[in-house]
């Protein structure tokens, strides 16, 4: 639901970046525990995108799974939600990765 | 889908004073690097160059240049909220950040504290709504400093909105600012304003599984209050089972259990901000 004000940020951003070149690719990484939907990224995109020199850029997404670790024994694991058990008991675990919001690269020309 | 929600969207947020009664847009020259266009179109035409564009276009494709960012797409929030920050440090400024489901009883309970807490603690106050400055005057009947922000279509407050209530409000130097957000579990976690904590507040009409069903929220707190518990024997809702919640989300979260209304538990909560507000070192509540 604050996915636009998201792409928002990021197509502003991506204009800046690229000094008037125009953009051809965006490549961001999500996380998967960001509580941002990559497919509502994908909506709004093309949509904020037109007009501007990030129009017609192709949009790639790397979600990145959540990785959580025990604060107990130190284990990790792969988390699907922000919260979990740990096998040794403890559902003390942080979230390590998985949380990213980010724009790695684009492509100019 | 998002036409709900106009996330970011600032052009339209706006500070009231409620002192001298002025509105003030929050950035009249809130400019995006983008043109805004209202008309949709869903149909994929704008992906259809003629010819000549998309021959230009894949020829391009092949050499482009690539550029590594690797920039955090709220990075602007993030800066002008870490200067917020800094800028309460300097005036030892306690600044929290309350955020609730709408009616969990924020502003009821800031009138409370600050009625309460009279003489002892200097608080001011933030207030955030979509619209009206109606908690902005429940606000102002106590006595203190108040402005409010309406974010129009915004669901959440941003730094730079913050920036400009504060100026507004000029807080005096070892006082607290109370920023109520605006009531919405989801969009606040994601910003940033500066402040020391984010105190969620969830009322027991609510559900216990509510940490679990918004977990960033909850992560991103450092205190969370279990408000209107003097009606507990009227609503099936189990304390040990949502603090339990809470702790699975969030290990670190303080966690306090009070009515707002009736008082209970609020010695608690008086205790913690005067044992966190520090005055030439020494706590409040030991002065
Ligand atoms: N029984 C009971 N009612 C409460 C308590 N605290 C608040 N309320 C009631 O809950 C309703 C909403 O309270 P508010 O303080 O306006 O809630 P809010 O979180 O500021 O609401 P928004 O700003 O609209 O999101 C009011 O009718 C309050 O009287 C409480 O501890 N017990
Ligand atoms: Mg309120
Ligand atoms: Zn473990």
């Amino acid at each position: 639901m604050h996915e636009l004000g998201i792409t928002r940020n990021i197509i502003a951003i991506v204009s800046e970046q690229a000094n008037a070149g125009k953009v051809i690719r965006v490549t961001l990484e999500i996380g998967k525990l960001s509580a941002i939907m990559p497919d509502a990224i994908r909506f709004c995109f093309d949509i904020v995108a037109r007009d501007t020199i990030v129009d017609g850029a192709t949009l790639e997404i790397r979600e990145i799974p959540g990785l959580g670790r025990c604060r107990e024994c130190r284990k990790e694991m792969r988390l699907e939600q922000l919260f979990a058990r740990c096998e040794c008991g403890s559902n003390k675990i942080d979230c390590i990765a998985g949380e990213e919001l980010k724009i790695k690269e684009i492509e100019v020309n | 889908m998002c036409t709900t929600c106009g996330c970011s969207d600032n052009t339209k947020a706006t500070v009231t004073n409620l002192a001298t009664g002025e509105t003030v847009a929050v950035d009249e020259h809130h400019q995006h690097d983008h043109a805004h266009h209202h008309t949709h179109r869903h149909d994929g035409h704008h992906h259809h160059h003629d010819d000549a564009q998309s021959h230009d276009h894949s020829h391009h494709h092949e050499h482009g240049t690539t550029i590594n960012l690797e920039q955090e797409i709220l990075a602007k929030n993030n800066l002008i909220a870490e200067r917020n920050r800094g800028w309460f440090e300097g005036r030892n400024i306690l600044a929290l950040n309350l955020v609730s489901s709408p009616g969990a009883g924020k502003t009821t309970l800031l009138e409370r504290t600050i009625h309460d807490l009279h003489g002892k603690l200097a608080v001011s106050v933030i207030e955030g709504d979509q619209e009206t400055i109606n908690d902005a005057q429940r606000i102002k009947a106590t006595g203190c400093k108040v402005v409010q922000i309406n974010t129009g279509t915004g669901c959440h407050l941003e730094a730079d909105m913050l920036a400009r209530g504060l100026k507004q409000l000029q807080p005096p130097v070892d006082s607290v600012v109370m920023i109520e957000n605006v009531g919405n579990l989801v969009c606040p976690a994601l910003f940033d304003l500066g402040e020391k904590s984010k105190v969620v507040i969830l009322s027991v009409t609510e559900g216990e599984d509510k940490p679990i069903k918004y977990p960033h929220m909850f992560r991103a707190s450092d205190v969370m209050i279990i408000n209107k518990i003097d009606l507990l024997p009227y609503v099936e809702f189990n304390i040990d089972q949502c603090i339990e919640h809470a702790r699975s989300v969030n290990p670190d979260i303080k966690i306090f259990q009070l009515s707002a209304t009736k008082g209970d538990g609020l010695d608690n909560w008086y205790n913690w901000l005067t044992n966190t507000v520090k005055i030439n070192g020494e706590s409040v509540a030991a002065l």
